[in-house]
């Protein structure tokens, strides 16, 4: 508990104390400034888009990792999956610029617009729902599986009530960890989202903007929300999760 | 009595060892090692600087331990704890912060250089061939025309640029109204906004947009790193002034070194890096990248400066770039509601 207050609790009591600094009429203003307002939405609104196709490409993922033997490919996508994670971020936004920007030898080119935030987004977040699903699926006893099976489950049914519930703790750990890591995203997009205000600007430029201005307190403000927002999605992760494990 | 005896020796071991140690500093002169904290931009010029100081009788065998980063950030670790004896950043209001933190003297500004160490000017960089045909300012605002410049927002060192936007207009008998105008069509323009120069430099490296505004000294380096970029010196344009300052508790060498950064041989130095020298009769000769050897800094027909055409730092800080207030801001948010 002591690390834990160390490492995570006391910043960010820091954090909401900075942010209450001036009082609430400045933190109000702070959050609502318009500029601010659309970084938020912007974000938050990518993260969760991101978020859900993790929940499916992911399991998806691990699944052929676990599952299918005959896949020629396993062993170099086990490695592979880690790199997103690994690459240092601005690493992977100077990848992402050059492979989807102006000089695109893909002919995709998505500078400058809210697909890049998205594509970004989805870069770093992907190895999140693969790591946490694939060891809890390899744990998995097939044995339920096919005694379901014998009995006359078809595939569809086994997967709904068998499988999915064990797997969803494991899918709901990885989808919270993906939503907290995009919103809190800045490196890899920088360089390819262009950071126009009111169209592709995070709420991390934001917040450095108010920090180059001086204005801690501004700054605070956007990450507390950033911080509650994050709570709340984390909790109904949960929540949910609760829910379809007791029905299946 | 055996583990005793173990101690001592090796007590006496590592002294030994200690002293061997200072004794080998001892011998080339002096130990000094004097710590710089500056902006990104001007790290090869004060290497080179450091290695022509070094061959001098003064500076032999003062080490340096630095430290670059993003202009604002520096400034802001240096108030936060970071050590540093010497300070060299993009814009005034870093070392003003560093001023009122009673880390820097009241009087620093006041020697003949006013505070400047290294100086260059706006320019317009293009591809190659300059295939949009961008020959100054009124050349941006074309419709189809894309920008990049690092956002002065969160960018310190951007602030430069729209400086220079607006000093277009105003300093050539334009009024607050129409130069508004001016920059809220340039900035209608812009495609990216990067938060640093350098990300802006990447970004326009890596295909975005037809014109970067860019530093001329950031130009020069690209090129002379092996960059295919272009560039244009505007007919008006704004002269960059990056201060430098030694800090009240330095080391006593660190006087001597700004006595030699701003010296022809300091000066020298910024020259072959691409950085216009603050004192006249430096050799400019012999600079890699430049667009015209023989002529490497032309001179721009109008060159503002910010004591002359904005009264000062903190006055146009606050008219220009005040979060809440300040007209270069709101015509960047307005320009994403277009």
């Amino acid at each position: 508990m002591l690390w834990f207050s160390l490492l995570v609790l006391i910043p960010l009591t820091a954090v909401i104390v900075t942010a209450s600094g001036n009082g609430w009429v400045e933190f109000w203003r702070a959050v609502t400034n318009e500029q601010t307002a659309a970084a938020i939405q912007l974000t938050v609104g990518t993260a969760f888009l991101v978020t859900l196709v993790n929940i499916v490409m992911g399991t998806m993922i691990a699944w052929v990792l676990v599952r299918d033997e005959r896949f020629f490919g396993k062993r170099a996508l086990e490695v592979l999956i880690d790199i997103p994670f690994a690459l240092p971020t601005i690493v992977a936004g100077l990848v992402l610029l050059s492979l989807y920007g102006p000089d695109s030898p893909l002919g995709v080119n998505i500078a400058n617009t809210r697909v890049a935030v998205f594509l970004a987004f989805l870069f770093v977040t992907l190895p999140f729902v693969v790591r946490t699903v694939q060891p809890v699926l390899t744990e998995l006893d097939r044995e339920a599986e096919e005694a379901a099976a014998s009995l006359g489950a078809s595939r569809f049914t086994i997967f709904r009530r068998i499988i999915l519930p064990s797997l969803t703790p494991a899918i709901a750990a990885g989808a919270a960890l993906s939503f907290a890591r995009g919103v809190s995203e800045y490196g890899s997009l920088v360089l390819l989202s262009g950071n126009l205000p009111m169209r592709t600007e995070v709420t991390s430029v934001r917040i450095l903007s108010s920090i180059e201005n001086d204005n801690l307190e501004s700054a605070a403000a956007v990450a507390a929300v950033l911080l509650a927002i994050s709570f709340v999605v984390i909790v109904a992760v949960d929540v949910i999760q609760r829910r379809v494990v007791r029905r299946g | 009595m055996n583990r005793i005896r173990a101690t001592v020796a090796l007590a006496l071991v590592g002294t030994l060892a200690l002293s061997a140690c200072g004794g080998g500093d001892g011998a080339t002169g002096n130990a000094t090692t004097l710590s710089i904290v500056g902006f990104a931009v001007p790290e090869a010029a004060n290497k080179a600087i450091i290695a022509a100081w070094n061959k001098t009788d003064e500076g032999k065998g003062v080490r340096f331990q630095s430290s670059y980063g993003a202009s604002g950030d520096q400034s802001r670790a240096v108030v936060a704890g970071l050590k540093a004896d010497y300070v060299h950043f993009s814009v005034s209001s870093d070392v003003t912060r560093l001023v009122d933190a009673g880390l820097v003297d009241q009087i620093w500004d006041d020697g003949p250089n006013r505070g400047i160490v290294s100086s260059s000017v706006v320019v317009l960089a293009v591809r190659e061939g300059n295939p949009k045909n961008i020959q100054g300012w009124d050349d941006l605002i074309k419709p189809g025309i894309k920008i990049v410049t690092p956002n002065p927002a969160s960018s310190g060192a951007a602030r430069w640029n729209a400086l220079a936007a607006w000093g277009h207009i105003s300093a050539n008998g334009g009024t607050d109204a129409q130069a508004e105008e001016f920059l809220t069509k340039l900035f209608g323009n812009v495609v990216s906004l990067p938060g640093s120069g350098r990300d802006a430099t990447t970004a326009f490296l890596g295909g975005t947009g037809d014109v970067l505004l860019a530093y001329e000294n950031e130009a020069i380096l690209a090129t002379q790193s092996g960059e295919k970029l272009n560039w244009v010196v505007p007919a008006t344009t704004i002269l960059i002034e990056n201060p430098g300052a030694i800090l009240k508790n330095a080391d006593p060498k660190a006087k001597p070194w700004l006595d030699f950064v701003l010296s022809p041989g300091g000066q020298r130095q910024f020259a072959l890096k691409g950085f216009r020298p603050i004192i006249d009769g430096i050799d400019t000769s012999g600079i890699e990248g430049a667009r015209d050897p023989s002529d490497p800094f032309p001179t721009p027909q109008k060159l503002l400066t910010v004591d002359k055409d904005f009264e000062s730092w903190s006055a146009l800080s606050k008219k220009f770039f005040d979060e809440k207030t300040g007209i270069i801001v709101k015509i960047i948010a307005a320009s994403g509601k277009a």
